[in-house]
């Protein structure tokens, strides 16, 4: 190594210094301790006990982690698609040439922007099954509007409802990712008699994929960890254990019963799941997503 | 056929945007309302304040319950309380009370006023505006006005209701200013070494950085949690700013992408007339990436203001709660009940965010998109 380059990696490593202790002090130790704490029984209170494999064997036959996981699943396999999909719509309504489209963009986007507390509790409100706005928008179909957030049967679509008021985030996105499709693509296809439905399957989709691709991987992510909604809306899991969710549920045991053994073994196997779906969603999209070359 | 294409765009639109819109009015709406309009079906939208008019004048009132049947004002002898009992119950000037099948008892009565109501002319029992214990009365329904009123005095009943309403946000605030202080400042240097200067590993030490965005937070949780209690920082603010000092890699990643933007020549120039590292980065490199910097440091602030775990996992004492805490142990405590108190100060927490999203909305959208094309 010459000095010169001595000096840059003295002087690199001064600038990435911050970053170095941080992923030291607050990813990689406690990666580390968490690995190590999965396999022991640990209440903080006292040293932890090395236990073996205990914690992972115990996850196959505690019923409520299997509840969790069926929950958090079918909450994922509900609220990931609709938001995708719904999103990806009203993102190519506002990319037409319309009037006042920074109006219906601001409007569409502010409700992603008020904070989840807050969200939670204009929803605990609409969703009352007494006095809510909901029941009563219901009425008007002549439908009776169930209790939601106290029959089990509606905890999840409630929050369903809820996470899909908050998708103008990947409303931006997409909108964003629109407006970089060649304009000549379009046209091509308009002088070839093309509809609106063709250029949208044949133009649109596969030029926006590696976006639609990104909002995917991120929900997957996201959703699998819901928390704040589920813990703010129905304490400790709702009806019947209904919206008792994995994040919920390896909260409680980290901070209700002080399993925090337990509850570092649930994280990593959380981590397992989000990884093979990740996988498993970019070997299954691979041959749809078009990068266009430069 | 365009235009009714058009049509039907314009129209998917505006009915999407009233279904987005509704909940925020309908919270802004029930933050002004008086408790007894917030349970109504049908709902109310406009928050009113209704008026007696009584030989010309006109008096605010709260309404009571409804009649709709022919009543009398009775008054048991020996000052007993007014009451509103139906025609039917008074036989010979005397109060019938049926406790149970067959047995009955009569107590005297003075009759103070007979109301003529009738399922198509209902009278209603109303009580004066303001201080409680005051002298109900009755009038016809159909005597009273109704005027547009919102209770601004709401927000101010829920911030005393909150009791700690004051030092939430000043909390919210306290850690709104270090989070981003600290999250601007170590990103930046670190995204400057992580691509304007060359050095061997560089690159690989950047791979790693960006697996840790991989590792999802309840992995680090537990550990983190114990780290803070050993240094004895649980039920303080520290655990809640002293990371963001350390830079996060989304963020370094964010910054990295606009400093590679700008031409080395620039810095090559200045390294040519003998300018230090940092003065580079200081006085050329940073000047130029202001909306960056200001991309980051707005994406901090608001997940600073809207944090909930954190908080919930690592503050104890109520006087520490940020906003978003208070807010949801305010729930816990009053939920429920008083809704129009509890959208009150969901506003006041909502409000600032939203604001703050109408000065900055350029910076904003770009930071969102930034975020999904460069991923």
């Amino acid at each position: 190594m010459t000095r010169n380059e001595r000096r840059r990696l003295l002087l690199g490593l001064a600038f990435v210094s911050p970053w170095v202790i941080g992923f030291l002090a607050f990813t990689a130790y406690p990666l580390i301790a968490s690995i190590y704490y999965s396999f022991c029984d640990y209440d903080v209170l006292t040293e932890p006990v090395w236990i073996g494999s205990l914690n992972y064997r115990d996850m196959f036959t505690d019923k409520v982690f299997w509840i969790s996981l069926k929950n958090t699943f079918c909450f994922a396999a509900v609220s990931l698609p609709l938001g995708l999909v719904i999103s990806l719509l009203i993102a190519v309504l506002l990319n037409q040439p319309v009037k006042g489209r920074s109006v219906f963009r601001t409007v569409y986007f502010i409700p992603s922007l008020v904070p989840i507390v807050a969200t939670c509790m204009i929803w605990l409100w609409i969703l009352n099954g007494e006095f809510g706005l909901l029941n009563y928008g219901l009425s008007f179909l002549g439908l009776k509007g169930p209790q939601w957030l106290s029959d089990p049967l509606w905890t999840k679509p409630s929050l369903v409802l809820m996470a899909l008021w908050g998708v103008g985030n990947t409303i931006v996105i997409y909108l964003a990712a629109l407006q970089d499709v060649p304009r000549a693509l379009y046209e091509s296809a308009e002088i070839d008699g093309a509809s609106f439905r063709q250029k949208l399957w044949h133009i649109t989709i596969p030029i926006i994929s590696p976006v639609i691709y990104f909002n995917l991987i991120m929900g997957i992510i996201g959703s699998l960890q819901v928390f704040a909604q589920a813990f703010i809306m129905l304490g400790g899991g709702g009806p019947n254990r209904s919206a008792l969710f994995y994040a919920v549920y390896l909260f409680q045991n980290a901070f209700k019963y002080r399993q925090m053994g337990y509850a570092c073994a649930m994280a990593w196997i959380l981590f397992l799941i989000i990884l093979c779906l990740t996988w498993l969603a970019t070997v299954v999209t691979r041959k749809h997503i078009y990068y266009g070359g430069e | 056929m365009v235009i009714i294409r058009r049509l039907c765009i314009y129209a998917l639109l505006i009915i999407g945007a009233v279904v987005f819109i509704i909940p925020l009015v309908w919270m802004i709406s029930t933050a002004l309302k008086p408790i007894e309009q917030t349970m109504t079906m049908p709902p109310t939208w406009v928050p009113y304040q209704l008026y007696t008019d009584h030989n010309g004048v006109k008096e605010p009132v709260r309404p009571g319950e409804r009649i709709e049947q022919p009543s009398l004002v009775v008054q048991e002898q020996g000052a007993g309380q007014k009451r509103i009992v139906p025609v039917g119950l008074i036989r010979e000037g005397q109060l019938v009370v049926v406790s149970s099948p067959g047995k009955e008892s009569r107590r005297p009565v003075i009759v103070i006023e007979e109301i003529p109501a009738t399922p198509d002319a209902p009278w209603i029992k109303v009580f004066p505006e303001g201080e409680t214990g005051a002298e109900w009365k009755v009038v016809p329904v159909a005597s009273m006005s109704r005027n547009v009123s919102p209770r601004w005095g709401n927000f101010y009943k829920a911030v005393k209701a909150m009791k700690c309403f004051g030092l939430y946000l000043k909390n919210t605030l306290l850690l709104c200013v270090l989070t981003v202080i600290g999250t601007v400042s170590s990103s930046a240097l670190a995204a400057y070494g992580f691509s304007r200067i060359e050095w061997r590993g560089r690159d690989q030490l950047f791979v790693l950085a960006l697996a840790t965005m991989m590792v999802p937070f309840p992995v680090v949780m537990v550990p983190l949690y114990c780290l803070f209690k050993w240094l004895g920082w649980i039920g303080t603010l520290r655990p809640l700013w002293v990371g963001s000092f350390f830079a996060g890699a989304f963020n370094v990643f964010l910054l990295r992408q606009f400093f590679r933007s700008i031409p080395r020549d620039l810095s090559e120039a200045a390294r040519i007339d003998g300018c230090s590292e940092f003065r580079i980065f200081w006085q050329i490199i940073l000047p130029l990436c202001k909306p960056a910097l200001m991309v980051v440091g707005l994406f901090q602030f608001m997940a600073t203001w809207n944090d909930f775990l954190g908080p919930l996992i690592y503050l104890t004492d109520q006087q520490d709660f940020t906003l978003a805490l208070g807010l949801q142990f305010f729930q816990s405590q009053h939920g429920g009940t008083e809704w129009n108190y509890l959208m009150a100060a969901s506003t006041l927490v909502a409000l600032p965010i939203i604001a703050l999203f109408f000065f900055t909305q350029k910076s904003f959208i770009e930071g969102i998109s930034m975020t999904g094309l460069k991923g």
